[in-house]
C-alpha cells in the first residue's frame, strides 16, 4: 500500500512585488524520501523551501498563490504556524549561531516549547550535536559561544539545532558550502540515516551530492520545474530534457 | 627592483593624507568649544563653588545661597518624566521595529513619531499647558510638566531603541523563527540582550536633555521661587509646582537684579556638571555591555 505524498504543491506563484519568482509549480515530495532540488542562483529554491514553512511571511512583499500540504494540510491556512515550522527543519544557506552558548543554541528550540529538565536538554543536545557530527568538537567547551564557532562549525551547529526540535522533515539549503569534503561525507551517511525518520529535501549546487543522495531530483530554473525524476535518469546520459543535460554537466547557458 | 610609485598613485596618496588632516582637523575643533565653555564657567563659578551651594537654599531673595530647590525639583522631573517615557519610548520601539507590518497604519505612526521628534520644545509647552493643565486638569504641577518632558523625550527615546534594535541582524530572528520560536521568544532569546546597551545608551541620553530644556517646564509648573528647607529630599508634593535648575538659571540671568556674580555661573556648571555626569554613565553603561557582545 502506498501512502498518500508527505508534501504536495499544486500550482504555486510566489512573487515579490510585482516581480514573479516561481511560476506556478506542482509536484509532491513522499514520506521518508530524500528529495533534491538543483537548479542554477535565482531558480526560486530557496524561496520554494521558506513557501513550505511560512518564513516567506516574513517578507511583506511577498504575495504566494496555489496551495502547499504537508500532510493533507494546507500551510497557509494551519493553526499554528510554529507547529508547523517545529515539524519542519531549516538549514538556511548561511551559518548561524545565535549569541549565546553552545548548549543553549540546540537547547533553544525544546525550551520554546516548555521543556525545562536539564537531563532531558542535555540529551537532546548530545544527539543532535552527534548528528550533525560536530559532538567530538565542541562536547569539553559546550559553554562557549556559538558565535565564536568557524563557519563549518556554525553551520553544522545550525543543522544541529534545526534536529533539535526533532521535525519530520528536514530542508537543508546549500548545508555543505561551508564545510569541508570529510565532514560533508560525514553529514551525508547521517542523513542517509534520518531518512529512516524524517523526509529530507536537499536544495544544492552540488549536483553530485543530489545525485549520491536524492532518490529523485527537481532540476528547477527561473521559477519553473525543468523536469523532476528519479535522480538515476536526472544524472544519466538521456534525461528527458536536453536542458537537464546541460545543467548537470556544466554545459549550460 | 625597489617598490616606487608612479606620479599618478603618489599624487593620489598626497591626496589622501590631505583629506586624512582635515578631517582629523575637524573632530578636533569640536574640543576646543567644549574646554573654553568648561573653563570659562568655571572660572567665573570659582567663589561659589562649594557642596554647601548644592544643599543651600536661596537667601536674600535669590541674590545669594544656592540651589538646593532648583536641584530637587529637576531631579523630581526628570525621574517622572522618564518613568513615563522610557517604557512607553523602548515598547513603542520595540513594536515598530519587530512587530509592526509596513502598512498605512504603521506608516503613518513612524511618519508622527519622527516628525514629534522633530518639534521645538516650546511648541511641547504649549501642547502641555493646553493638554495637561487646562484639559486634563492637572493645573501648573510638577505633573503637567513631568508628562510635558515625556511627551518631548518619548520619540527621541523610540528613534534611538528601533536604532539599536536594527543593529542585531536579522539572520539571528531567522534562524529562531525557522526553530519555530514566536516572536516574543525571539525578541526575549536574542533580541533585547544584544541591543540592551542601545537601548539604554538612549534613554539615558534623554536624562540630560529633559533636565535641560526650560521652555516646557516653565508653562507647565516651574516656578521662580519656592520656599524649602535646606537639604529636604521631598519638599514637593506632585500637584504642586517647583523650581528646577534651568528655569533657575534663566530667572537669575534675566529677572534678578543684583545677584551675586558667580551664582547663576555656579547654576550653569551644575547643570553641565550633571550633563555630563549622565553622558559619562551612558558611555560607561555602554562599554560595559558592549565588552558582553557576543558576535
Amino acid at each position: 500500500m502506498t501512502r498518500d505524498p508527505q508534501i504536495v504543491v499544486q500550482d504555486l506563484r510566489l512573487a515579490y512585488g510585482p516581480k514573479e519568482v516561481i511560476h506556478g509549480i506542482s509536484f509532491d515530495i513522499r514520506h521518508n524520501e530524500i528529495f533534491g532540488v538543483i537548479g542554477p542562483a535565482q531558480s526560486g529554491k530557496t524561496s520554494l523551501l521558506r513557501c513550505i514553512n511560512r518564513t516567506i511571511e516574513f517578507s511583506s512583499e511577498a504575495r504566494l498563490s496555489g496551495s502547499i500540504r504537508v500532510d493533507g494540510e494546507d500551510v497557509q491556512k494551519v493553526k499554528s504556524v510554529f507547529a508547523l515550522r517545529r515539524k519542519i527543519g531549516m538549514v538556511a544557506p548561511l551559518p548561524v549561531g545565535l549569541p549565546m552558548s553552545i548548549h543553549d543554541n540546540v537547547a533553544f528550540a525544546p525550551r520554546c516549547v516548555g521543556m525545562t529538565r536539564r537531563s532531558e536538554l542535555d540529551a537532546i543536545v548530545e544527539q543532535c550535536l552527534r548528528q550533525a557530527a560536530l559532538w567530538d568538537e565542541v562536547k569539553d567547551r559546550l559553554d562557549s559561544l556559538g558565535t565564536k564557532l568557524s563557519g563549518g562549525q556554525q553551520q553544522r551547529l545550525t543543522i544541529a539545532r534545526a534536529l533539535s526540535h526533532q521535525p519530520e522533515i528536514l530542508c537543508l539549503d546549500e548545508f555543505s558550502i561551508a564545510i569541508d569534503p570529510v565532514t560533508t561525507m560525514r553529514i551525508e551517511d547521517v542523513l542517509k540515516e534520518l531518512r529512516q525518520h524524517m523526509t529530507i529535501i536537499l536544495v544544492t549546487n552540488l549536483t553530485q551530492q543530489a545525485r549520491r543522495l536524492a532518490d529523485r531530483t527537481l532540476f528547477l530554473w527561473n521559477g519553473e520545474i525543468v523536469e523532476l525524476d528519479r535522480s538515476e535518469v536526472i544524472f544519466s546520459e538521456h534525461p528527458a530534457n536536453r536542458k537537464t543535460y546541460e545543467y548537470v554537466n556544466g554545459i549550460f547557458g | 627592483m625597489t617598490f616606487s610609485e608612479t606620479p599618478l598613485v603618489r599624487r593620489k596618496l598626497r591626496q589622501e593624507s590631505i583629506a586624512k588632516w582635515i578631517f582629523a582637523a575637524m573632530s578636533a575643533a569640536m574640543i576646543i568649544p567644549l574646554v573654553l565653555i568648561v573653563g570659562y564657567l568655571i572660572q567665573r563659578a570659582w567663589p561659589s563653588l562649594s557642596v554647601s551651594f548644592l544643599i543651600d537654599v536661596p537667601a536674600r531673595g535669590m541674590r545669594d545661597g544656592g540651589i538646593w530647590p532648583a536641584l530637587v525639583g529637576t531631579i523630581y522631573l526628570v525621574v517622572l518624566s522618564l518613568a513615563v517615557s522610557a517604557p512607553v519610548g523602548v515598547l513603542a520601539g520595540i513594536y515598530l521595529n519587530e512587530y509592526a507590518k509596513d502598512n498605512w497604519f504603521n506608516r503613518i505612526t513612524n511618519l508622527a513619531v519622527i516628525n514629534l521628534a522633530g518639534v521645538p520644545s516650546i511648541v511641547h509647552a504649549l501642547f502641555g499647558l493646553g493638554a495637561f493643565v487646562y484639559a486634563a486638569g492637572f493645573g501648573y504641577s510638577i505633573i503637567s510638566a513631568s508628562l510635558t518632558l515625556a511627551i518631548m523625550t518619548c520619540p527621541v527615546i523610540i528613534a534611538s531603541t528601533r536604532e539599536a534594535l536594527a543593529s542585531v541582524p536579522r539572520s539571528f530572528r531567522e534562524a529562531c523563527w525557522n526553530v519555530g520560536a514566536t516572536r516574543w521568544q525571539t525578541i526575549k532569546a536574542v533580541v533585547l540582550p544584544n541591543s540592551i546597551s542601545g537601548i539604554l545608551t538612549g534613554v539615558i541620553l534623554q536624562v540630560s536633555r529633559a533636565a535641560g530644556e526650560t521652555a516646557p517646564i516653565m508653562f507647565t509648573g516651574a516656578v521662580y521661587f519656592k520656599a524649602v528647607q535646606r537639604g529636604d529630599l521631598f519638599p514637593y508634593g506632585l500637584r504642586e509646582q517647583c523650581m528646577a535648575l534651568s528655569m533657575h538659571l534663566y530667572t537669575l540671568a534675566t529677572q534678578v537684579p543684583d545677584v551675586k556674580e558667580s551664582i547663576p555661573f555656579a547654576t550653569a556648571v551644575v547643570l553641565l556638571g550633571a550633563a555630563l555626569l549622565v553622558n559619562a554613565t551612558a558611555i560607561i553603561v555602554r562599554v560595559y555591555l558592549r565588552s558582553r557582545k557576543k558576535w
